[in-house]
């Protein structure tokens, strides 16, 4: 009887020995990679938005506060995005004729509220709370990056949540005084320093309980 | 029954048209298939900020608005959540004193009539889509003739009303027409004169026929006096119920007997003069002169002879004069049968469909040369009338009413009309000729008259704001003497015609939640059945699910019938509020139409009913199939002298508890919270706002009958109920159970994917989001309230997402299909309170945190705090002798925990 297999195919098993497992890891390993590409997560990548604001020339150029236009971060889980009112407040005296406001301006005249795209965009299953962040000394800058050096608002962290249960499970490493939580320049001490375990104590973090399910998920 | 077998035949065999190849193929390329769309990016969502930014909202925060709900007339003040302008929850108004913060299914369950895509529309004349301009156009136009004939032939059909500015302007009319009339029809009120009891202070009721734990206009007013007055102490009050069907004021009693109408009558009788049968329980009543109460409506005249001879009135019961302004059905009925009505205005009401039988309104109507219809639905009076006009709901705009003691509320909307829509002042305004005004411009009108103060302002503001009217009574009431001697009742089988638990008198048909409600004592859903006692069914021969034919009067309808333990023999109860034809597509041809055998004569039914088995079946599915607590104890009884005697005697019972520490599992330690909630069976009267609450708060969906019948509810707080000692007289038990959120979680031990863990506060923790949907976990549960989204029920035929996803609770995830939920102490009430206290750098206050079960219940029989917290109310009743933990004896270890229920009979009463 002929053999079957050509001799070649003693050499094709072999291989295929090590390349399926490795094709595999290879193909997981992509997707790996492709998760956390800035391409996926767009991070670093300015959404496009109706008007095209700049934080940049807002927060660095006239020093308003974050609040001024965020106004609920304090108070409630939505930091708020300003009503067209707010925008009007200013740019009804200065560049009142610019064309790119020209969606502002009407807005304000139809009534028809400005349609911005998130750029932090959590799952649905989150139920993030900014006021507590912001209570416990956990800075604007943290979580949303340098704005104030951003002509055009992109998200510098992926959200994934290891992220989230980095700072969770030791926020040492990323709380500040909570005077110093809406200073864009200012940098925390880091990990395991002094300086974040007196903040523990200073803020009144509670660390037991940070990491269970139902704090963030419900 | 299908809903009776657990393991019907053939459910572990393949369906035949699907091979098992095939079934691979499927599954292979479905998977395939699946992880592609993993491939997408989900598409950009906005962020729509406001133009103009109401000055108190901030986003994010709910508001809460004071306003009123009205049943049967009458106003129960409610809080109502709002989202962004949104109302997301009705709440009870701790100041109104028909709710005392306390709410029922009909208050709860308002949230979805509010959000419901099949309220009528659009002004509809002969049918057609019309407008409000052509109609006023004609009204202006009558409004000539009536001017010359002083209003001769306009009549006004409304239901029972209390809104003082309805009542104005009713009254200009008819000055303004003097041969114009107003008529009342509330299908389910009743004409007596109306009493208000302080059960609060008797220590023994008695209950003649009177359900008034239910759903009366002052039915939580009275379930938190009476459970005040249950607290085991030195004094417990008592509670006598005679009556022929059972109701939840029955299921609470220390003797409760079951009786047909004509035995009622005798024994109340026998209770006026002390003897016979009644002795014992009119020697109670002497003993307690003054400080006891016989309650009753159907034998008011009685009831009434006798708290006076007792010196209760004053005390423990007032009698105020009648309300009623409008004239009888009657009145009217004759009228148009004389050909004296052209013009007929029907001011929210269905009476074709619940009026009398024997008026025939169908007939009626076509009589009539003019009809306009005002209501939320173009319901089956609307068919018949010329013009039909959508009506606001109470919700939506400007009015007022008086609740059952007086007490006036500003109804204030709580969102713009969802589909356009008038008022009733609108319309009578229209009618009055008076300058198009917007009915806020009324209603402030209204009570600007009766402030004439110069700080008018201030006053209203403050009432709208309270949600009550301070200091407003115009005439103080002067007590009727005259009432309506008692009818006597014939012997013989009986007709017994009540009100719904579900939908009320048919006005909630189309509403999923109340359609899925649990009816309290037979749980059957999608429904309504002819309850018969156990022995009257075997002399006819009949079982659950037979369809009878009841004759009476001359009338007949069909209906299936249901073996009621504790029914009275020879007496058939039938619940009205159902078989609609013209409800919605939830309740059309839901159940049978009892108001077809209700006659004028015989409103709550009487002797003389003729049962004939059709031998037909008709398939009622209930949610609990079973009425006994095979040993295992889940509602534990005792009475008040042993209690006195040895305290913890009730709470036995079971097999013993191991001990804390016989495990194998490492001891957890929970130092910071320890979240607990005791059930106090005490108090619980087994109403179910606890269920309809924890579905408005917490986004749970509706699965209509069919998914019921395979058990597919998705409750996450039910109410058991239970007979003991035999089902000719049982007694009646409720126990609400939600997750016990056990420290020795059975389910968490064998989820795959740790979707149930632990929380360092001790919550069992269901995470969706990581949910496989093995089951596992609600297989394991020994308590089975896992529940499981079989299908994609919040966007099935009942839910309606479009319009309904506006009413959603924001902060509860709105689960798919193939994820388990279940209850979750409502986690998103216990944050948001930690949230705050953490920012204010202060500790959690005990009661601060109240769950949605617990804040709706009228008996405050739920309670809810830190068991770590030694002087927190659930450390202290855990630690009452009455508590006990249900199955604790499988060492679950359950944070939820019960108290014993006591009753307090009377040693002298003998049962036979």
């Amino acid at each position: 009887m002929a053999q079957l297999f050509k001799r070649r195919a003693n050499a094709i098993a072999k291989l295929s020995v090590i390349g399926i497992p490795l094709l595999g890891l290879g193909t997981w390993a992509t997707m790996f990679a492709y998760a956390r590409s800035d391409f996926w997560t767009r991070v670093n990548v300015p959404m496009e938005q109706p008007v095209p604001f700049s934080h940049q020339h807002h927060v660095a150029g006239l020093g308003i506060d974050c609040r001024y236009c965020h106004t609920s971060a304090e108070d409630s889980a939505f930091a708020g995005i300003p009503p067209t009112e707010t925008c009007m407040s200013c740019h009804s005296q200065v560049w009142k004729d610019a064309p790119v406001l020209q969606p502002v301006r009407d807005s304000l005249q139809t009534g028809r509220p400005l349609r911005w795209t998130r750029v932090h965009d959590l799952p649905d299953y989150v139920y993030f709370d900014h006021s507590i962040h912001v209570a416990k000394g956990v800075g604007c800058a943290t979580c949303h990056g340098q704005v104030n050096e951003m002509p055009l608002t992109f998200k510098t962290q992926e959200l994934y949540m290891r992220w989230c249960l980095d700072c969770h499970r030791d926020p040492t490493k990323f709380i500040r005084p909570k005077a110093q939580v809406f200073n864009m320049t200012y940098r925390p001490a880091g990990g395991g320093s002094r300086s974040g375990r007196e903040l523990l104590e200073v803020n009144h973090i509670h660390t037991a309980g940070l990491t269970d399910c139902y704090v963030c998920h419900r | 029954m299908r809903s009776c077998d657990e393991f019907q035949a053939g459910t572990g065999d393949w369906p035949n048209d699907l091979s098992r190849r095939r079934f691979l193929k499927l599954m292979g390329a479905s998977i395939a298939l699946a992880s592609a769309t993993g491939c997408t990016r989900n598409p950009p969502e906005h962020i729509v900020p406001y133009v103009r930014q109401p000055e108190d909202l901030i986003p994010g925060k709910p508001l809460y608005f004071a306003t009123a709900l009205t049943l049967g007339g009458f106003a129960r003040g409610v809080l109502v959540e709002t989202h962004e302008g949104r109302p997301t929850k009705i709440e009870g108004n701790p100041e109104h004193p028909a709710s005392l913060g306390a709410s029922d299914v009909f208050m709860q369950a308002e949230l979805l009539s509010l959000f419901d895509p099949e309220r009528s529309q659009s002004v509809l004349n002969h049918g057609q889509i019309s407008t409000w301009d052509a109609l006023s156009g004609e009204l202006i136009h009558a409004a000539d003739q009536w001017r010359n004939s002083g209003g001769a032939g306009l009549r006004i059909l409304s239901r029972h009303e209390t809104s003082p500015t309805f009542l104005d302007q009713v009254r200009r009319l008819l000055s303004k027409y003097p041969q114009a009339n107003w008529h009342e029809y509330e299908p389910l009120g009743t004409r007596n004169v109306p009493a208000i009891y302080h059960l609060d202070k008797a220590q023994v009721i008695v209950s003649l026929g009177e359900d008034f734990l239910g759903s009366g206009p002052a039915g939580l007013r009275y379930g938190r006096d009476f459970a005040r007055g249950r607290a085991p102490g030195a004094v417990m009050n008592r509670l006598y119920v005679v009556e022929s069907t059972p109701t939840i004021t029955g299921a609470m009693a220390d003797h409760r007997l079951a009786m047909s109408p004509d035995e009622l009558e005798r024994f109340a009788r026998d209770l006026e003069s002390g003897t016979g049968s009644a002795k014992a329980v009119a020697d109670d009543l002497r003993k307690h002169a003054g400080r006891s109460v016989v309650v009753s409506d159907q034998f008011e005249s009685i009831a009434r002879r006798i708290n006076e001879s007792l010196g209760n009135v004053g005390s423990t019961v007032d009698y105020v004069a009648s309300e009623r302004g409008g004239g009888e059905l009657h009145g009217l009925v004759d009228d148009i049968r004389r050909g004296a009505v052209d013009t007929l205005i029907i001011i929210s009401g269905n009476p074709l469909y619940d009026g009398p039988a024997d008026f025939e309104f169908a007939q009626l109507l076509g009589k009539v040369p003019r009809t306009i219809h005002l209501d939320l639905y173009a319901n089956e009076t609307a068919k018949l009338c010329h013009w039909h006009v959508p009506e606001t709901h109470t919700l939506e705009g400007w009015t007022d009413a008086r609740a059952f003691d007086g007490t006036a509320t500003i109804i204030q909307p709580v969102l713009e009309p969802l589909y356009g829509g008038r008022s009733r002042h609108e319309l009578l305004a229209l009618l009055l000729q008076e300058a198009a005004t917007s009915p806020y411009d009324i209603v402030r009108a209204f009570w600007q008259a009766q402030h004439p103060a110069a700080d008018f302002e201030k006053s209203w503001r403050k009432s709208v704001h309270d949600g009550v009217v301070a200091n407003w009574n115009p005439k103080p009431s002067a007590p009727e003497t005259a009432s309506p001697a008692t009818q006597p009742q014939a012997p013989g089988t009986h007709l017994l015609i009540r009100p719904s638990s579900q939908t009320y008198d048919g006005r909630f048909a189309n509403n999923p939640w109340l359609q899925e409600f649990p009816d309290p004592f037979t749980t059957i859903v999608w429904d309504n059945a002819a309850l018969v006692s156990l022995s009257t069914a075997q002399r006819l021969n009949l079982a659950n699910g037979d369809v009878v034919r009841l004759k009476f009067r001359g009338r007949s309808v069909d209906a299936p019938i249901w073996i009621m333990p504790g029914q009275a023999n020879d007496c058939v109860t039938v619940h009205v509020g159902y078989g609609r034809t013209h409800a919605g597509s939830v309740g059309n041809g839901v159940g049978f139409n009892a108001f077809a055998v209700r006659t004028s004569d015989a409103m709550w039914g009487g002797p003389g009913l003729e049962i004939a088995k059709t031998g037909d079946r008709h398939e009622l599915v209930t949610t609990q199939q079973h009425w006994k607590m095979e040993g295992r104890d889940q509602v534990r009884v005792g009475t008040l002298a042993e209690f006195k005697e040895h305290p913890g005697k009730a709470a036995e019972g079971g097999e013993p508890s191991p001990r804390g520490d016989e495990t194998l599992y490492p001891a957890v330690k929970y130092d910071g919270h320890a979240w607990g909630m005791v059930i106090d069976l005490n108090t619980c009267i087994g109403c179910g706002a606890c269920t309809i609450a924890c579905q408005a708060e917490n986004n749970i969906p509706v699965v209509g009958k069919e998914q019921v019948a395979r058990g597919r509810e998705m409750h996450w707080i039910r109410v058991d109920r239970y007979f003991e000692s035999g089902l000719t007289s049982p007694w009646t038990s409720h126990q609400p159970v939600p997750c016990m959120h056990c420290e020795n979680a059975p389910c968490e031990l064998v989820c795959p994917v740790a979707a149930t863990v632990h929380s360092s506060e001790g919550l069992n923790q269901m995470v969706y989001n990581r949910c496989v949907g093995t089951r596992y976990c609600s297989n394991n549960c020994p308590y089975k309230v896992r529940r499981f989204n079989f299908l994609e029920y919040d966007a099935n035929q009942f839910e309606q997402p479009v319009t309904r996803k506006l009413m959603r609770n924001p902060n509860v995830t709105v689960r798919s299909r193939g994820v388990m939920e279940k209850c979750t102490y409502c986690v998103q009430r216990i944050n948001a309170v930690k949230i705050t206290a953490e920012k204010a750098d202060r500790d959690i206050r005990d009661g601060e945190i109240i769950p949605a079960c617990a804040q709706a219940c009228p008996a405050e029989a739920i309670s809810f705090g830190d068991i770590n917290d030694s002087t927190s109310r659930v450390a202290k009743l855990r630690k009452s002798p009455l508590n006990y933990g249900l199955l604790a004896e499988l060492n679950t270890r359950p944070r939820t925990t019960y108290l014993a229920r006591l009753r307090n009979p009377n040693p002298e009463f003998d049962h036979a």
